[in-house]
């Protein structure tokens, strides 16, 4: 993959290029590409003048960044404990056993990304799934059929 | 022992020391006041040439300020006025074990663990071993950026997925395969090979004369006292 250096640099730029602004510099590579390309994090660290092995740390400390490219569509499945125990597990099991894949894994076409999550702050309608910052409540296996489109 | 041979200088603090008043400089750590006053505790991410780090926690020692005593990690402690500091009471004595209980149990394949729990005289060790090959102490991080100005590798993942690695974990540039890791890292060089081996702790070695000396041409490790290769009381000599 190719990197397009006047973007991250205006992206960079943005933040004054300071080593404290690490952290949002890579959300907004992150919301640029889908994830974080190893050349733009090699580019960052070039920049900010910091080690390359510190800025592998931070993408890899917080679970909202993603070394790998995800899909275009994000599906999130909660398991924290009140999706659980409504069966949050059964959910999961049917989106991956639809798509084919296992939470933490991308589609084979880049359509999909399956992951899981502890807990998003909606409990009263669990089990919740987010599909791009969308929230779906009282999730079933069932109803796992039409966040897929026909998939 | 390594010790701490810097000239105290300024304005000196008083504090009580295992029941003694003594005096230390205020830029000192407590560590560093201890370890003047020739006081052996045992340290393991701590290191002179390095920036403190105190992620090992075996540098435990009781402190007292006004009535309540807590245990703190003297490498990261500033010496006060007043302090009253005891470094091998009975609370002490039994969470440095803990400690190093579960660093054996995480690498028992360490030498350099393996003596420091020997001189601690544990006895047990009441965990599954792991078998891993680094506690995360960090000194290898910390010496490859400030000694060796190379900053090859560094910490990645959190909680217990946190490993040593270098950057997006391929063979990085940065090394200069200078080998100042390998020499600094306490898991790196392996236990005595001895006849229980493959036992959790290898508990020293209790002969003046190591039966490993039989087998090898040197005696295999420095134990005091060498306890780790008798099998029953019959073969102490
Ligand atoms: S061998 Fe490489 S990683 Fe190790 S201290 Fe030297 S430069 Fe750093
Ligand atoms: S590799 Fe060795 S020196 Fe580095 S953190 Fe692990 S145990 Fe410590
Ligand atoms: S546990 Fe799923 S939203 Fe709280
Ligand atoms: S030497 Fe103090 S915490 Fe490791």
């Amino acid at each position: 993959m190719t990197i397009d250096e006047s973007k991250l640099d205006s992206i960079i730029n943005e933040y004054k290029a300071e080593l404290g602004s690490l952290i949002p510099i890579l959300q907004d590579i992150q919301a640029e590409y889908n994830y974080l390309p190893q050349e733009a994090m090699e580019y960052v660290a070039k920049k900010l003048v910091i080690p390359e092995v510190q800025v592998f740390g931070v993408a890899t400390f917080f679970k909202s960044f993603s070394l790998k490219p995800r899909g275009k569509q994000q599906i999130h499945v909660c398991m924290g404990t009140a999706c659980h125990v409504r069966g949050s597990k059964n959910v999961l099991g049917e989106l991956e056993r639809k798509l084919g894949i296992k939470a933490g894994d991308t589609t084979p076409d880049g359509e999909y990304t399956l992951e899981t999550v502890n807990c998003v702050g909606a409990c009263a309608i669990g089990p919740v799934v987010v599909e791009n910052e969308e929230y779906h409540g009282q999730m079933t296996p069932i109803k796992v059929e039409g966040l897929l489109n026909n998939r | 022992m390594p010790g701490n041979t810097q000239k105290p200088n300024g304005n000196m603090v008083t504090f009580l020391l295992n029941g003694a008043e003594v005096q230390a400089d205020p830029n000192w750590s407590l560590l560093e006041a201890i370890q003047f006053y020739g006081i052996d505790i045992p340290t393991l991410c701590h290191n002179e040439g390095l920036t403190p780090y105190g992620v090992c926690r075996l540098c435990v020692v009781e402190i007292e300020n006004g009535t309540r005593a807590k245990l703190v990690i003297s490498c990261m402690h500033p010496v006060t006025g007043g302090l009253k500091v005891r470094t091998h009471s009975n609370r002490v004595i039994k969470t440095r074990k803990m400690i190093m209980e579960l660093l054996i149990a995480r690498c028992p394949g360490s030498k350099k663990l393996q003596d420091m729990a020997s001189r601690l005289e544990l006895k047990e060790v009441r965990f599954e071993p792991l078998n891993d090959d680094c506690i995360l102490c960090g000194l290898c991080v910390r010496m490859c950026d400030e000694q060796m100005a190379a900053r090859a590798i560094g910490f990645a993942g959190r909680g217990a997925d946190r490993y040593i690695t270098t950057p997006f974990d391929i063979n990085s540039e940065e090394c200069r395969k200078c080998g100042a890791c390998m020499y600094i890292c306490p898991v790196c060089e392996l236990r005595c090979q001895g006849p229980q081996a493959e036992t959790t702790l290898c508990s020293g070695c209790i002969n003046t004369e190591p039966v490993c000396a039989q087998n090898f041409d040197d005696a295999m490790c420095f134990m005091v006292p060498c306890l780790s290769c008798v099998k029953g009381p019959d073969d102490v000599k």
